[in-house]
């Protein structure tokens, strides 16, 4: 499909929002797995989640359109965006709410109980728990 | 405590000092009262899981970012270019939904057509996502503990670090204002969805927000006293059983062919759009109650 | 009148039915106190069993499948479900798992959860149910999409009801791992949505085969597969994301831990053949060399899997590290991706899900006998305390291990017979099927020695009579088990001619 390398740069640079929703989608996911501060991991959740939305939404942009919202009678579909991909992700952020709203509460009562958000030291501290 | 103005950028940096607080350190001080030795502890552990974990873990986390960046960059690079009206995305679904979508559903907004009428079933389940989560939510913060003997519950103690607004002057007087703003913006989004940007779930946020400044500036309890626990069951109750029946009604007499009692009515006026209008009204209770819940759970554990 | 009805077509309708009565279900038991919960639950899931049934039986007699359009706008525009003959028969199935598990785990439920929770563990039950129904008839991948997070907000629930500190923490771990699974498998459908432009199953394969021949997106498709694949492998708890499993199957309440491990990850697993079969085609998926992968992986679960069992100190650790090696027998047979080792594959999430349920049920009731150690030590002798339990957990080990009579047997024997097609993997097949059921008798029937040596206690026996809601529901989970066992004929035409419908369309 592309002939050469500046040929690449040259669409990711006119696909840079994609482009910036997968470095967010990577730093995301990077941070839910691997950070051990719980509070960061649903920090890493939701910019996660954040990626995947711009990369949804920028699928429905289609240059020089409208908001899918019938102005004027016109009905014609070349004079409005995707209406679909806006759609999906209205789902998508009342899931991610959701998701959100129960880690923040599971987070919460693990503090209340181990005075700790370090995921390593809850363990360490369960463990010992089990021995007594 | 007197700290330099260094020492207290580079705590604030850290999220460790707030300069529009009197006290310094509220939190901390609050802490060190209550858990020296138990905190102590922890902390220590906790220094020593950083040291454990320190440089290594971190550039190995790094390097995984990297790689998987890099991977899903390599794939995305192939993928249509960015707002350009010939992608695969743009099709006849999207057609249908633009061209006949007023005709099909009454409403002007495209978007509220499609998740109401063409794509329900997805925002019913949708609906039922947040229903769980205050299932859950409700399962993890509701304090049943804490009560008399003689089964009245017992006025928790204000966490630390948590701030009073109804102590404040300039934020009481501001929201005496605001509130009836705010919930008449929320009720104009929430009743124009289907004609304009906005619908249930985004007027059921706003309402909800009015819902938490209210309980914020004029202390839970007068909220509570309004919106009981009662009252947010019942709300729950009756917009959930009817979306999930009048969505049922149109399933049932779509797949099987039968006429349909819901009309559109005209595109454009207030009263049209058929189910949409209720239903937009339904999701905006439920987002409401649910935000409204979410808060008061975290603030204190219980909604009366 | 009974013939009408077949003929009508009226029988479609009832998938619908069953979604929505879960929903009303759900929502009027957020009003009810605990008992009146748990009455709507036990109805609602019978009459599910009824209605899945027929969906099933309707389904047999006129020998194809339907769709069933949710509104009134047909495919490529409203949503759509659809039900052939696997579909109605593992909605039925797990149903039937579900009923089980929370009557014979009635008396743990009571004890675990405070009183005024109760009735949100079974609102949970519900929705666990109807999200297990929608990934079951989904005809549409967002669809999908928005049930696994039901389902995984659901499970996380009866995983932390339980009033303790530990579930908290295996709670968290579990979201994290579903969390990751789930944003992965919305990326690689959004992905998929770029190239294709569609959402419904059928316009989604006749998309992705037409752009895959044209060879325009094959990297993306190619990303896409594997973020999908992987998204629903993590969350049914594929080596080597199965550290969660011990966790949360070793924490929750039986009852939960029988649902979570007997239906949950089978319903993600049976998304994903759909997908598999459905989205992306099985030739599109068989030539981006995706199944190997989940051959290796699985093939390294099995092993892995038992390993750690064998090395865990208490039974329900035991048995949730057997649930991963379990998973990588499922993974491997669709890694090998022929129409035999299918049928094995669906033998084999039969097998598990009506098992595994049985195994943490009565390890929890001999647990419960022993005073509460789930250590090895405290367990002697307690198949003697509680002889139902016993020989519940007996005839659970003897299914996993793949004796004869039982249904674990069948799905290895065809996991193996499918096997020899595959000249240059039928060796590693064969070699690692004997050495993880090797591994298998090891541990179980250490377990099986120890729950029967050590002293009678007659004092402390309990009697069939104090338990009887828990024996009915076991025992007729085992009566399924040795019923299918004995004959596997019916079952292995359906799950062809099943399979053959889902290539079909």
């Amino acid at each position: 499909m592309f002939t050469s390398l500046t040929d690449l740069w040259a669409h990711m640079a006119e696909n840079y929002i994609v482009v910036v929703s997968i470095i967010l989608f990577g730093v995301g996911f990077t941070t839910l797995l691997f950070s051990r501060n719980l509070l960061k991991k649903v920090v890493g959740l939701n910019i996660m989640d954040t990626g995947v939305y711009l990369l949804l939404v920028s699928m429905g942009f289609i240059d020089g359109r409208h908001a899918p919202i019938i102005a004027d009678g016109i009905t014609d579909a070349a004079n409005y965006i995707n209406p679909i991909p806006s759609g999906l992700v209205l789902t998508g952020i009342v899931v991610s709410v959701s998701v959100t709203a129960i880690m923040l509460s599971l987070v919460v009562r693990l503090y209340e109980k181990y005075h700790s958000l370090n995921l390593d030291v809850i363990y360490e501290l369960r463990n010992k728990e089990d021995h007594t | 405590m007197r700290r330099s103005f260094q020492q207290k950028l580079s705590a604030w940096y850290r999220g460790k000092y707030d300069f529009t607080l009197k006290t310094a350190d509220p939190l901390q001080a609050r802490w060190k009262h209550e858990y020296t030795g138990k905190e102590h502890k922890i902390r220590e552990m906790e220094r020593r899981e950083l040291a454990f974990s320190g440089v290594l873990y971190n550039i190995l986390c790094v390097l995984f970012c990297l790689i998987f960046i890099g991977v899903l960059l390599i794939a995305v690079a192939f993928l249509p270019a960015h707002g350009s009206p010939d992608n695969p995305a743009v099709n006849e679904v999207m057609e249908r939904y633009v061209e006949e979508g007023m005709d099909e559903t009454g409403a002007v907004n495209t978007v509220a057509g499609m998740i109401l009428d063409y794509r329900a079933f997805d925002t019913l389940g949708e609906s039922f996502v947040l229903f769980t989560a205050v299932c859950a939510v409700t399962i993890l913060m509701k304090n049943t503990k804490k009560r008399a003997p003689d089964g009245t519950p017992v006025p928790m103690a204000v966490k630390p670090g948590i701030v009073e607004y109804s102590k404040d002057n300039i934020v009481k007087t501001v929201s005496r204002f605001l509130i009836p703003f705010i919930f008449v913006f929320g009720v104009y989004v929430l009743l124009n969805g289907h004609l304009s940007p906005g619908g249930g779930f985004s007027g059921g946020a706003i309402l909800g927000g009015a819902l938490i400044l209210y309980a914020m500036v004029y202390g839970e309890d007068r909220a509570a006293a309004v919106f009981s626990e009662r009252l947010i069951k019942t709300v729950v109750l009756s917009s959930l059983s009817f979306y999930a029946l009048a969505k049922s009604y149109s399933f049932f007499t779509g797949a099987n062919h039968l006429p349909s009692i819901i009309s559109t009515g005209t595109p454009g006026r207030i009263l049209s759009a058929g189910l949409i209008l209720p239903l937009n009204v339904a999701v905006g209770f439920v987002v409401c109650c649910t935000m409204y819940s979410f808060y008061m759970y975290f603030r204190r554990g219980r909604i009366q | 009148m009974l013939r009408d009805l077949f003929a009508s077509g009226f029988i479609h309708n009832f998938p619908l039915f069953a979604i929505i009565l879960c929903l009303l279900c759900a929502v009027v038991s957020f009003v009810l106190q605990a008992r009146g919960a748990r009455r709507i639950t036990y109805m609602l899931l019978s009459a599910c069993m009824a209605l899945n049934g027929s969906v099933l039986l309707h389904n047999l007699i006129t020998g194809a499948s339907f769709t069933y359009s949710m509104g009134h706008f047909p495919a490529p525009w409203g949503n759509e479900i659809a039900a052939g003959l696997l579909e109605p028969f593992f909605a039925l199935l797990f149903g039937v798992v579900m009923l089980c598990s929370i009557t014979a785990g009635k008396n743990r439920i009571a004890t675990d959860v405070r009183l005024d929770k109760q009735h949100f563990y079974y609102i949970l039950v519900d929705l666990a149910q109807v999200a297990m129904f929608a990934l079951c008839y989904t005809n549409d991948i967002f669809t999908g999409y928005v049930f696994i997070e039901i389902c995984t907000l659901a499970s996380c629930g009866l995983l932390m009801i339980r009033d303790a500190g530990k579930p908290l923490v295996a709670a968290t771990r579990y979201m994290i791992f579903n969390l990751i699974g789930s944003g992965m498998f919305l990326m690689g459908i959004t992905m998929l949505y770029g190239v294709t432009g569609h959402l419904l199953f059928p316009q989604l394969q006749q998309a992705v085969a037409a752009s895959w021949s044209s060879g325009a997106y094959h990297g993306v498709m190619i990303v896409s597969i594997g973020l999908t694949v992987s998204g629903l492998a993590i969350k049914s708890g594929l080596f080597p994301f199965h550290f969660w499993m011990p966790d949360t199957y070793g924490t929750a309440t039986p009852a939960s831990s029988g649902i979570l491990s007997g239906v949950i990850s089978k319903g993600y697993i049976f998304l994903l053949i759909k997908i598999i079969y459905r989205v992306y085609g099985h030739s599109v998926f068989m030539e981006t060399g995706m199944q190997n992968i989940l051959f290796l992986f699985g093939i390294a679960g099995m092993i892995v899997g038992s390993i750690s069992a064998i090395r865990a100190g208490t039974i329900t650790k035991m048995t949730a590290f057997s649930s991963a090696a379990q998973i990588g027998y499922i993974f491997m047979g669709i890694g090998m991706g022929t129409k035999e080792a299918m049928v094995a594959v669906f033998f084999h999430i039969c097998a598990h899900a009506i098992t595994k349920p049985v195994l943490f049920l009565s390890g929890g009731a001999l647990i419960d006998a022993s005073g509460g150690g789930r250590d090895f030590t405290s367990l002697r002798g307690a198949a003697h305390r509680n002889p139902a339990a016993g020989l519940a957990f007996l005839c659970g080990s003897l299914s996993m291990i793949g004796f004869p009579i039982f249904t674990g047997f069948i799905s290895k024997l065809y996991f193996a017979l499918s096997a020899f097609a595959f000249p240059h993997k039928s060796m590693v097949v064969l070699l690692t099927l004997a050495v993880s059921t090797i591994l298998n008798v090891i541990y179980f029937m250490y377990v099986s020695v120890i729950l029967y040596t050590g002293r009678p206690d007659p004092e402390r026996r309990i009697g069939i009579g104090r338990q009887k809601a828990f024996f009915a529901a076991v025992f007729l989970l085992i009566l399924v088990n040795v019923a299918i066992g004995l004959h596997s004929q019916p079952l292995t035409f359906l799950f062809e001619s099943g399979l053959q419908l889902f290539l079909q369309s």
